[in-house]
């Protein structure tokens, strides 16, 4: 599904990423875990396509199409979606009209009809109702004053309605109570298949106690050093991440 | 013994003095009123930037000449409001239009005729541009609206010329004890032809009476549109007055509001979209003279290619003053490199038991919110007049009437659309 070649990244002159290999197959749920500053950040939005950053050398490949010289919103199209750590506050715009013009955009992408009003009414208020997020708050502008449990949800909201088949959760975890970060995970799970693969960003253990991943990376100083399955999650908790800091290339 | 002060006239100054001298015996009204706001031109000229609150409108400057007066003329295109009584204005002319309920409509000579006096919805604030219309206009109507009465007036200004020519408007409206009126302005104008346009509408509110004013500037792009609102509040009266401005190539649009009783509360917003080579100017005085007043100023103006915008927002609590709630911002949004904005909010506070605040933000768009959106599948244009929309938006929301809004709203897209396309 996603595979990450040689990925060399810079900002400003500064390399952040430095020759990072990653391959995460179709129905597989990876999880990166890392340091502060090892690039776990750098690395989801160079995958969607934000202009800050340089990739100097390497490619990355979305069902074996180099998606580096794509467009944000064709990255989107293609499938790919980043659950943001910080969700744009984005304010005079009605989450609704927002959700309306995202789920249009990407159906005019394929194209597909746009969905009636009832039908995109129907389907968001399940989705919503599946996530507690009170109808209310759709109504109000998107993310303006939303609490960060809030809005980590209406990221999974905007996922579960865009269905797409590659998904980047950035420290989706950081911010949510314990209640919240369960109502987030079972909206993660809920859409774990054959078809679709996840790529779970996060600093901490515990949100994969309940998004169980089949493979953990551990990522320091801009590459993937170690990898291997869940196991390697708890030993991280249990040692940290200092023997990571000295032995990377 | 000092020289006598020699001052050097413009062209322009020259032709409003001649023309004065051989229009005045013509002019309708009372003649000494005329004669006293010519003389307040006469001696200062035409504003230029070394009056502080032209600074950024040099219209001295910018005036080089003065169009003869605009003939008549069949009416243009004009927007239509559906539930409105529709008054048709060709070149500044009345040409009739719908009765409405408790709302006496007269052509301005006949009004003066009857005692009609223009002026008072000035307050104590002075200002040259008022002035000339004050001392030309022949053209326009007082509109009296009956206490209690609720009434929905579209005034449909349509400017029809084919060269240049000037057009001086006076709208005097009186809304009686308690009335409720929506009084909606549209300006339309052709392309490409340097008319001009000085405007005067005087909103004389009673006492617990409730106006909303709404002028929509889609005047000809190389027209100079110079428009004037003054607006005095009896106790407890409500006024809401916005600018929804596209046209016009040099526009300046000013905003006097007098509090003349305790409670009355005022709204005053704008938005505006400038493109080219437009300069556009929102200038605001408003003056609480008594205690208990509310204001509130709400402006976004959007700035794209070389166009400048303009705010210059004062406000005046006087000593007696006391318990004034005022609340003033401006925002604007570049949308290139060589666009500009000038910010000038200014309290007057002479008032010690008073809540008063201003705001003022000038910057591009959020290139972090951009992404957010195109990384949902946004493209970059659809992002951008999303949120271009949404700014302008939290000016229009407050238009209560739902057609209107969806037209202003329409109007807006509309820009951004031809922007994408540009």
């Amino acid at each position: 599904m996603l595979e990450i070649k040689n990925l060399h990244v810079e900002i400003d002159g500064k390399k952040i990423l430095n020759g990072l290999n990653l391959t995460v197959k179709a129905g597989e749920v990876a999880a990166i875990m890392g340091p502060n500053g090892s690039g776990k950040s750098t690395l989801s939005y160079v995958i969607s396509g934000k202009e800050d950053y340089t990739v100097t050398e390497g490619e990355i490949l979305l069902d074996g199409v180099n998606i580096l010289e794509m467009e944000p919103h064709e990255r989107a199209h293609a499938g790919l979606f980043l659950a943001f750590q910080y969700p744009l506050e984005i304010p005079g715009v009605a989450t609704m009209t927002f959700l309306k013009a995202a789920l249009n955009a990407q159906a005019k992408s394929r194209g597909e009809d746009e969905l009636s009003p009832g039908e995109f009414m129907k389907k968001v208020r399940e989705a919503a109702g599946k996530l507690g997020i009170n109808p209310d708050m759709l109504k109000r502008p998107l993310n303006v004053g939303f609490s960060g449990g809030e809005k980590k949800r209406m990221e999974i909201l905007q996922m579960a309605l865009l269905g797409p088949k590659m998904a980047i959760l950035d420290e989706t975890d950081s911010g949510l109570d314990i209640d919240a970060l369960r109502i987030v995970a079972e909206g993660v799970n809920a859409h774990r298949d054959p078809n679709h693969a996840f790529l779970v960003i996060t600093h901490y253990q515990r949100l994969l106690d309940h998004i169980r991943p089949d493979t953990v990376h551990v990522m320091a100083k801009g590459q993937i050093v170690r990898t291997g399955g869940p196991e390697i999650a708890l030993e991280l908790e249990e040692r940290g991440y200092a023997e990571y800091l000295g032995n990377a290339a | 013994m000092a020289n006598p002060v020699v001052i050097m006239r413009t062209p322009a100054e020259t032709a409003l003095i001649e023309r004065f001298a051989s229009e005045k015996a013509s002019l309708p009204g009372v003649a000494e009123a005329r004669a006293a706001a010519f003389a307040r031109f006469e001696a200062k000229g035409l504003p230029s930037k070394r009056i502080e609150s032209y600074h950024y409108t040099d219209v001295r400057n910018l005036m080089r000449t003065i169009a003869p007066a605009a003939n008549d003329a069949v009416a243009g295109e004009t927007l239509k409001l559906a539930g409105f009584a529709r008054l048709g204005f060709t070149n500044g002319r009345w040409q009739g239009g719908d009765a409405a309920e408790g709302v006496t409509v007269q052509p301005l000579a006949d009004a003066y005729r009857d005692g009609v006096m223009p002026g008072l919805g000035m307050g104590e604030a002075s200002d040259i541009v008022v002035d000339l219309n004050t001392a030309f206009a022949r053209d326009g109507v007082s509109i009296k609206v009956a206490a209690r009465a609720e009434a929905k007036l579209h005034l449909a200004f349509s400017e029809n010329v084919s060269g240049p020519a000037s057009i001086l408007p006076r709208v005097i409206v009186h809304v009686g004890e308690g009335a409720a009126l929506q009084l909606i302005a549209t300006h339309q104008g052709p392309a490409g032809i340097a008319y001009q346009v000085n405007e005067v509408v005087e909103l004389r509110l009673g006492k617990g009476s409730n106006v909303e004013h709404i002028r929509v500037n889609l005047s000809g792009d190389k027209a100079m549109v110079l428009s004037s609102v003054a607006a005095t509040l009896a106790e407890a009266a409500e006024l809401q007055t916005m600018q929804v401005s596209l046209g016009g190539e040099v526009c300046r649009h000013q905003v006097f509001v007098t509090y003349q009783g305790e409670n009355a509360k005022a709204a005053i917003r704008g938005a505006t979209m400038l493109k080219g080579s437009q300069h556009h100017d929102s200038t605001l005085v408003v003056d609480h003279a008594v205690p208990h007043g509310e204001s509130r100023e709400l402006f976004r103006t959007v700035v794209d290619d070389s166009a400048q915008g303009v705010f210059q927002g004062k406000i005046i609590v006087r000593p007696h003053a006391q318990k004034t709630d005022g609340q003033m911002a401006s925002n604007a949004l570049l949308l290139s490199d060589d666009a500009g904005m000038s910010n000038k909010p200014e309290l007057e506070i002479f008032a010690d038991d008073v809540v008063c605040a201003h705001g003022a933000t000038c910057g591009a768009l959020d290139e972090n919110q951009l992404f957010y959106l195109q990384a949902r599948g946004l493209p970059r244009k659809v992002a951008e007049a999303l949120l271009v929309e949404a700014f302008v938006g939290e000016v229009i929301e407050a238009v209560s009437d739902e057609a209107l809004r969806d037209q202003l709203a329409g109007l807006v897209s509309g820009w951004m659309q031809a922007r994408a396309v540009s």
